[in-house]
């Protein structure tokens, strides 16, 4: 355990030696006469591609300079130096921010001024891209609404709870994942799978139903698009411990994407590393489930069918199941939510599909 | 059924017309009447001044008396209105303030006043709203004479209720007027103001001091005390007469013949020219004045009109500013500052049915024009009186809308930019007796046009570079706004223990190229080509401008 601490003491202070160099970079260069600049990798569209050995979105070869002396670069350059000042106190004082905070704390800030959160958030990944490191590194963290439950026992890291343990099973409700159980150590699990959902409601209906106990699993809920930390530690569990992870969403093409977005990654996070899990599984809810299962349908929207055809568009969906998948809602046109097995009955999806699905029976 | 009505015949004597009619010289109600009161009354006291060659010391009080008086929210106000100008002789003083069409202004030379009625008007009105009497006081340099009077509407006579006469130690010259007048000030407040400072604008040699009703002091110093030269009294000209006119010089004439009448009662007129026109409107020359026809008067009336052989009309008669005092009265009422660009022009004199006019124009613009608000705004000025109503029914205001294009000067739509059109003549061609607008013949708009684009010659140059200096303004406003910040928390990032200098980068931008600035804005308008992927678990990125560095350079 001791070794985890230590880990995170020395990403800690590489972090804080990083954020310290670029403000003596950009102080020497306005010493020097220079209007400051910074070189960072463009996140331009055309400058994000698909790695298919990486099997994610990375950033190309591309470089850009942010150059204070443009008229239309210096607030935003201003701003990120400031994030960084604003960063490394953080990280200094062992402290974390949300996004939101961290753009308030700018609106306080004389001069900095952010039209609204997302050109601060902006900022942010500019400073991810800059420095090559992730917020979560800078003790930054989105607002948190994904929950994890299961047999693992976990041992903090933040301050006042260095070395603290807890299992994840303690709290019935499930544990938030924030910036604590994200910064914390490993300790031991008797699980064997993680069963990722996408939304709170089947995620409390797992826990009533006992089915971490009966599929041997840790279960996570991602509401919605998964937040990074999530998938950060859905990557670690995958990777370190070699535990598979099977994902159920909404049989629908936002359900797909939230599915894929695990697996390989957003383009937006094209940056940055370990928050992908390659192998991770998409079981459900399939096109095909909707017809073995008879499931209560919807007809797809115009919307729905816009995006599936953008999909289909998308190397990452080139294989099956992905592939077949897609093609199958585009011909049925209907979708289905994970909600519509209850029309067997509250218990069917933890009895019935799941086990099906899984293919193993539950261990009762 | 029908029943055979009485019809009444009477005569309805001159000032008793203007009261059964007075909206068409302007009092059509409280708030404008008090305004026309105050012109009236203030434009005399400017004539009077400037016949004597006087620079018109003019201190103009309007006193509130009763809010009660009338009903809509109305007042009785007290005017008194002084000035240092010639002064009217005492006999002359009952029928010049109470006696309508009695004037001294008749004759053809450039005057304000011109009817003989205006003065009248607003004593009329003061009289018929509180049913007080005017009060004169003037003195041409001997004892000063007081009247207080009452016009008998129907009789058009004064009726002089006392007559003082005061010991002029100080040999004081000038008039005062004082009457009563029921009036709406508040409603009419800005206008008024608005009033005195551009008749101050258009006459840079006049001193007006201002007193409202809530005792706040206006003072319009004047700017110099250089005044135009006097216009000179001139004969008619040909072209300018009508048959009524005509008729009546005929009656009087000594002329002892056509010919003679011809060159003596008519400007540019020599033998050859009277002997030319006679033969061209058929008359024989040697007729006696008194003899012709009716049919002979409407005949030479309509060939003085065709004939083209007259001299054009004699523009001596006339009075304009002058650039230089032009520029001096708009200098000083805007504020104008060195930074400010301002051309003033005259043009040449020309003529329109007879009369002669000369137009003068001013374009202003730069940084104090643009604390007026946007687009053009538009002063008219008619023999040296600022015109403030109606102005989009103006022939000056067809020109700057319709004639010119403003796009040749590098004006846009939202430029600030001031123009001012002085039109002087012995016949200003005002489309109503309210005096407020001008009718758009043909000469006349064509002159205005001309003196316009004239003036505006060089404003392409100034407004170029003034939007280059307010753009390489703008630049140092927003370095100077960041580079602190940037420079301060890359200290403090850094663990650095003083500032680092920013001066050198703030001098850079000083001297930047405008040029280089124009390339650097192109560059940063690429990208923008997004296609995949759609919005994940954040929100969108939004892409900044970024200078495109090709190659692999890592840091
Ligand atoms: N302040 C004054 N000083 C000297 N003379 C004056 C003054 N006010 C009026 N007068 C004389 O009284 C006359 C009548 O003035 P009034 O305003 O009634 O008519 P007007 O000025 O001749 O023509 P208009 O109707 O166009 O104003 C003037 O022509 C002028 O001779
Ligand atoms: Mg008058």
């Amino acid at each position: 355990m001791a070794k985890r601490i230590s880990e995170a003491e020395r990403q800690r202070e590489a972090v804080d030696k990083a954020l310290k160099q670029l403000g003596s970079l950009v102080y020497d260069q306005i010493d020097q006469g220079e209007f400051p600049w910074v070189m960072m990798q463009s996140r331009s569209i055309d400058n994000i591609q698909y790695d298919p050995h990486a099997r994610q979105y990375i950033l190309g070869d591309r470089m850009v300079k942010r150059h204070s002396r443009n008229i239309k670069h210096i607030r935003p350059f201003t701003q990120l130096v400031w994030t960084a000042w604003f960063a490394r106190e953080l990280v200094k004082q062992r402290k974390t921010s949300t996004l939101r905070e961290a753009y308030y704390s700018a609106r306080g800030q004389r001069d900095i001024e952010y039209t609204d959160q997302q050109e601060s958030d902006n900022i942010i990944t500019d400073l991810e891209v800059a420095l090559n490191k992730a917020r979560e590194d800078f003790n930054i963290y989105p607002e948190e609404r994904s929950a994890i439950f299961g047999d693992i026992t976990i041992e903090y890291t933040v301050p006042g709870y260095e070395g603290r343990r807890t299992n994840l099973t303690d709290h019935p409700d499930g544990i938030m994942v924030g910036p604590a159980v994200t910064s914390s150590e490993f300790i031991e699990t008797t699980a064997n799978k993680i069963l990722v959902v996408e939304k709170g409601a089947m995620f409390t209906r797992l826990v009533e139903e006992q089915a971490h106990k009966k599929f041997n699993a840790i279960l996570i809920h991602t509401a919605g698009q998964s937040p990074r930390s999530t998938r950060s530690i859905i990557h670690r569990l995958n990777k370190d411990w070699g535990i598979p992870v099977y994902i159920f969403t909404d049989g629908d093409p936002w359900g797909v994407h939230i599915a894929q977005v695990i697996c390989s990654g957003s383009a937006n996070a094209a940056h940055l590393r370990g928050l992908t899990t390659p192998d991770a599984k998409w079981i459900g809810v399939w096109a095909s489930d909707i017809i073995t299962y008879k499931l209560p349908t919807e007809n797809l929207t115009d919307f729905d069918k816009k995006r599936l055809t953008e999909l289909q568009a998308d190397p990452r969906y080139n294989e099956d199941p992905w592939r077949k998948e897609i093609e199958l809602f585009i011909k049925i046109q209907k979708k289905a939510e994970l909600e519509a097995f209850s029309r067997y009955g509250l218990t069917y999806i933890v009895d019935k599909y799941l086990p099906e699905k899984l293919g193993a029976p539950p261990a009762t | 059924m029908t029943q055979t009505q009485e019809t009444e015949y009477q005569a309805v004597s001159p000032s008793d017309f203007f009261y059964r009619n007075r909206e068409i010289a302007g009092f059509s109600n409280p708030s404008r009447a008090i305004y026309v009161g105050v012109r009236e009354i203030l434009e005399n006291s400017l004539d009077a001044c400037e016949s004597a060659q006087i620079p018109p010391e003019i201190y103009v009080r309007i006193t509130e008396l009763s809010s009660s008086g009338g009903e809509n929210g109305t007042a009785v106000y007290l005017l008194r209105i002084q000035d240092n100008g010639t002064g009217v002789p005492a006999e002359e003083i009952p029928a010049c303030f109470a006696q309508v069409f009695y004037g001294s202004k008749y004759t053809l030379k450039q005057n304000r006043g011109t009817f003989g009625m205006g003065g009248k008007m607003t004593i009329l009105y003061g009289q018929i709203t509180t049913h007080k009497p005017v009060i004169v006081t003037s003195s041409t340099g001997d004892e000063i004479h007081e009247y207080e009077m009452m016009m008998d509407i129907q009789k058009n006579q004064p009726q002089v209720l006392r007559h003082t006469t005061l010991a002029n130690e100080k040999g004081w010259c000038g008039t005062i007027v004082e009457l009563q007048i029921e009036g709406d000030y508040p409603r009419i407040m800005s206008r008024m103001i608005e009033y005195i400072r551009q008749t101050a604008m258009v006459n840079p040699y006049a001193d007006i001091t201002f007193i409202d009703p809530k005792n706040r002091l206006y003072r319009f110093e004047r700017g110099t005390t250089q005044m135009p030269p006097v216009p000179l009294r001139v004969k008619p000209h040909p072209h300018g007469i009508d048959v009524e006119t005509l008729r009546r010089m005929l009656l009087i004439t000594k002329s002892r013949d056509m010919k003679n009448f011809m060159m003596d009662q008519f400007q540019g007129v020599g033998p050859k020219t009277a002997e030319k026109f006679l033969a061209f409107a058929e008359i024989k020359r040697e007729t006696k004045p008194p003899n012709l026809s009716s049919d002979e008067i409407v005949k030479l009336v309509r060939a003085a009109k065709d004939f083209q052989e007259f001299y054009r009309p004699d523009p001596s008669c006339l009075s304009p500013i002058g650039p230089d005092l032009l520029e001096t009265g708009i200098r000083k009422e805007l504020g104008l500052t060195e930074d400010d660009f301002i051309k003033t022009v005259q043009r040449p004199p020309a003529t329109y049915s007879g009369y002669p006019f000369i137009v003068e124009a001013a374009v202003v613009a730069g940084p104090t024009v643009r604390k007026i608000g946007q687009g053009i705004t538009l002063y008219r000025f008619a023999n040296r009186i600022p015109l403030l109503f109606d102005e989009s029914s103006c022939v000056t205001y067809k020109v700057i809308s319709k004639d010119i294009n403003w796009r040749t000067y590098n004006v846009q739509q939202e430029t600030p930019l001031v123009v001012a059109i002085h039109l002087c003549s012995t016949k200003i061609p005002y489309k109503s007796v309210g005096k407020e607008f001008l009718a758009d013949q043909v000469e006349v708009e064509k002159e205005i046009t001309n003196a316009i684009r004239e003036a505006a010659r060089d404003l392409r140059i100034f407004i170029s570079r003034s939007v280059k200096m307010e753009k390489q303004k703008h630049r140092l406003n927003i370095f100077s706004k960041y580079l602190p910040v940037i420079a301060e928390f890359a200290m403090r990032l850094g663990e650095k223990t003083d500032m680092p200098n920013i001066k050198k980068l703030l001098n850079e931008i000083l001297v930047v190229n405008l040029q280089e600035e124009e390339e650097e804005n192109g560059n940063g308008e690429e990208n923008g080509n997004r296609v995949l992927p759609p919005p994940e678990e954040e929100t969108p990125e939004v892409e900044l401008e970024e200078e495109k560095i090709d190659g692999k350079e890592d840091k």
